[in-house]
């Protein structure tokens, strides 16, 4: 059992290790709880609301969500599916890639892997980083992704957020490669939201972006609670067999000298 | 009809009817209810029986994937996420295939150990370890197309890195590499053939050398942790007196060792299928994609350790030899030395238990550099890390050239006469 335990840690280490995929930003923790299935509710709701619009799920399909999540289906058809579509149908929309790389610089990439791609920290920061710079076509730079061609398409609900730069004195120059040695100095920047411009307060937009990223990791891994259960049941079973199999052995090998 | 020695004993009956036949008891004997493994087996000849299981468990979920796999540069993704999603218990068969396409590495890595470790390789058993060498190398090309198929971008640019090595190849080089792809870069041309390779070609080829493998092990007999033959003191009736017989004995050990393998096993598939990005990596969730190279293009964890070497000839040798050619013909040269090896090893003992320290020291050394350049070649190359992987590199090499040399220069200790305990 102790043997067991030290496995399960070694697993979990290296599995925290991550393979070397460098986006090298500060990342906000999106703290998502895959058990809370009503912030995946919700999650679905923004997501068909602010993003199905332009970006696919193509190989998601509504009625596995509905299922998964606990949703029932009519309600799905009458307030989640704005299409023709048939429940059982996957999460696409309309738009034509040759018209979108035209209006964005770049089609919209399907979102259904988007977590297992970028990590739930990445979405979530990204989505909380975008903030007014009147030199890019739709007016909004990001903070996660430079130069982006996604517009800020929550500016309703989150309001105009700024960046707001300064220059803090540092010499440092050794462990940070920020610093501008010639001045002793670097520029600090940080993200302003301008008070009431927005339908939501900046809390309750950054739970309305936790749900949704909620809901983008549940379309990545929709196996993942299934998975566990299964795994737990396979696990006690394969030990109680294990155990079997070592008195087996020993009563055969009682003759061996 | 003439009589069958090792027939049943039955006088009639379904057993008696196929011995007569064909010779079903006398390959049970002889493989199995008589077939004699030293006694002292430890928990290291346990590897062997692994990577038989892991071959089975990679040809059974093989055959349900492609039942549901599309191979095509425009399908292929898609059915992959088919497999996922729609197809009933599609995930666990393709975790299943994918971890154990780690595992298999894995035991087969700890197998090969153990040969190095207990002279396994050595007179009388070259060929053994020769049809294992082709194995090993077989499997390796056999991840390798089977890295391309689910055409994530990562196993796109993957395939292109690995396949434009040959480019690196004088003369013949470009056109080598345009002849293995069918197409001028990665394509669903390239898809098509490696996918061929993949479930027909390679599969016969490698259960063909497992069989290969298993026959001249059984005519040799196995060695085992002391090194000494177990056929050199026999009974009356010419059985090893330090043998037992395969089965019941080993068959029923070998289950304990199956079910932790298997305990390990579904631990990963059921909560750590991506290990962390080492048994399926990031960028393979997004279909490939030819005008994005990922950030940090590396090898899956098992062919990392041959990739650092290729990254560690930067420097062209004397000015004769590209330094990526040389690279290849490094990495090429640590796997064709493994074949040789037999023939390296002078020593007149085979277990590490009876070699003197110099052979010790050497293979630490060896496994060391082994484990270090795995981990150099999984993550970006920096100025230092290079350096390092030239060392290791070095070491790795002068294990086996400098083999036959201290192998014979050491003292090594008396043989027992009959096997010890464990």
């Amino acid at each position: 059992m102790k043997k067991l335990i030290l496995l399960w840690a070694a697993l979990l280490i290296i599995q925290s290790l991550q393979a070397a995929t460098s986006f090298d930003v500060n990342l906000q923790d999106a703290r998502i709880d895959e058990q809370d299935q009503q912030s995946r509710q919700r999650g679905m709701k923004t997501f068909v609301n602010y993003c199905l619009g332009c970006h696919s799920a193509k190989y998601q399909r509504y009625e596995r969500a509905a299922e998964d999540l606990g949703i029932p289906k009519d309600l799905v058809l009458e307030h989640l599916i704005f299409s023709d579509q048939k429940v059982g149908e996957q999460m696409t929309n309309t738009m034509q890639p040759d018209q979108a790389a035209k209006w964005f610089g770049a089609i919209p990439p399907d979102l259904t892997n988007a977590v297992n791609l970028r990590g739930a920290d990445w979405i979530y920061s990204y989505l909380l980083g975008f903030y007014v710079d009147n030199s890019r076509p739709y007016g909004v730079n990001n903070a996660v992704f430079q130069n982006v061609g996604m517009p800020n398409v929550m500016s309703e609900l989150q309001g105009i957020q700024e960046q707001v730069c300064e220059t803090v004195p540092s010499n440092d120059k050794q462990n940070d490669p920020e610093v501008d040695s010639l001045i002793n100095s670097k520029v600090r920047c940080k993200l302003q939201i301008q008070p009431d411009t927005g339908t939501m307060s900046p809390a309750e937009f950054e739970h309305t972006v936790r749900d949704l990223t909620n809901f983008m990791d549940y379309i990545s891994n929709p196996n993942t609670e299934t998975s566990r259960r299964i795994g737990v049941y396979t696990i006690i079973f394969l030990l109680l067999l294990t155990t079997l199999f070592y008195f087996l052995y020993k009563e055969y090998w009682r003759d061996v000298k | 009809m003439a009589a069958n020695p090792n027939r049943s004993k039955s006088e009639t009956g379904l057993m008696r009817w196929i011995d007569d036949r064909f010779p079903l008891t006398q390959m049970w004997e002889n493989h199995m209810s008589k077939y004699y493994v030293p006694k002292n087996f430890n928990m290291w000849y346990i590897f062997g029986v692994l990577s038989l299981l892991v071959l089975v468990n990679q040809l059974l979920t093989g055959v349900w994937l492609t039942m549901s796999y599309e191979p095509t540069a425009e399908g292929a993704f898609a059915s992959i996420e088919y497999i996922m999603r729609d197809v009933e218990m599609g995930w666990i068969i393709r975790y299943m295939h994918s971890t154990g396409a780690s595992a298999f590495f894995a035991v087969v890595y700890l197998h090969m150990f153990r040969s190095l470790m207990y002279g396994s390789y050595q007179k009388p058993r070259e060929l053994i370890w020769l049809f294992g060498m082709c194995i090993y190398l077989v499997l390796m090309a056999e991840g390798f197309f089977g890295y391309l198929l689910p055409w994530g971008n990562m196993s796109y640019w993957g395939a292109q890195v690995i396949v434009s090595l040959f480019s690196a190849i004088p003369i013949v080089g470009e056109d080598l590499a345009q002849w293995i792809r069918g197409d001028y870069l990665i394509s669903g041309i390239t898809l098509n053939r490696f996918f061929s390779l993949h479930v027909i070609a390679l599969p016969i080829v490698l259960i063909g050398l497992v069989v290969l493998h298993l026959i001249a092990l059984h005519e040799t007999g196995s060695n085992n942790p002391d090194g000494i033959e177990i056929k050199d003191h026999k009974d009356a009736n010419g059985v090893p007196v330090d043998g037992i017989p395969m089965h019941p004995y080993f068959v029923v050990k070998d289950l304990v060792g199956i079910g932790v393998f298997l305990i390990i096993f579904c631990m990963i598939i059921f909560f750590f299928p991506e290990m962390g990005g080492y048994f399926i990596e990031k960028p393979n969730y997004e279909p490939a994609n030819p005008l994005k190279t990922p950030e940090h293009i590396a090898p899956v964890w098992y062919y990392t350790p041959f990739y650092a070497m290729l990254r560690a000839c930067t420097f062209n040798f004397w000015g004769m030899v590209d330094a990526k050619f040389f690279g290849v013909i490094i990495m090429a040269g640590a796997i064709a030395i493994l074949f040789v090896l037999p023939w390296l090893d002078r020593s007149p003992v085979r277990s590490m238990r009876y070699k003197g320290w110099l052979s010790r020291i050497w293979l630490g050394v060896f496994v060391i550099c082994f484990i270090v350049l795995g981990v150099l070649g999984a993550i970006p190359a920096t100025e230092e890390r290079t350096l390092m992987a030239q060392v290791a590199t070095w070491l790795y090499f002068l294990f086996f050239i400098l083999m036959p040399f201290y192998t014979r220069m050491e003292a090594t200790k008396a043989l027992p006469d009959r096997i010890t305990g464990k």
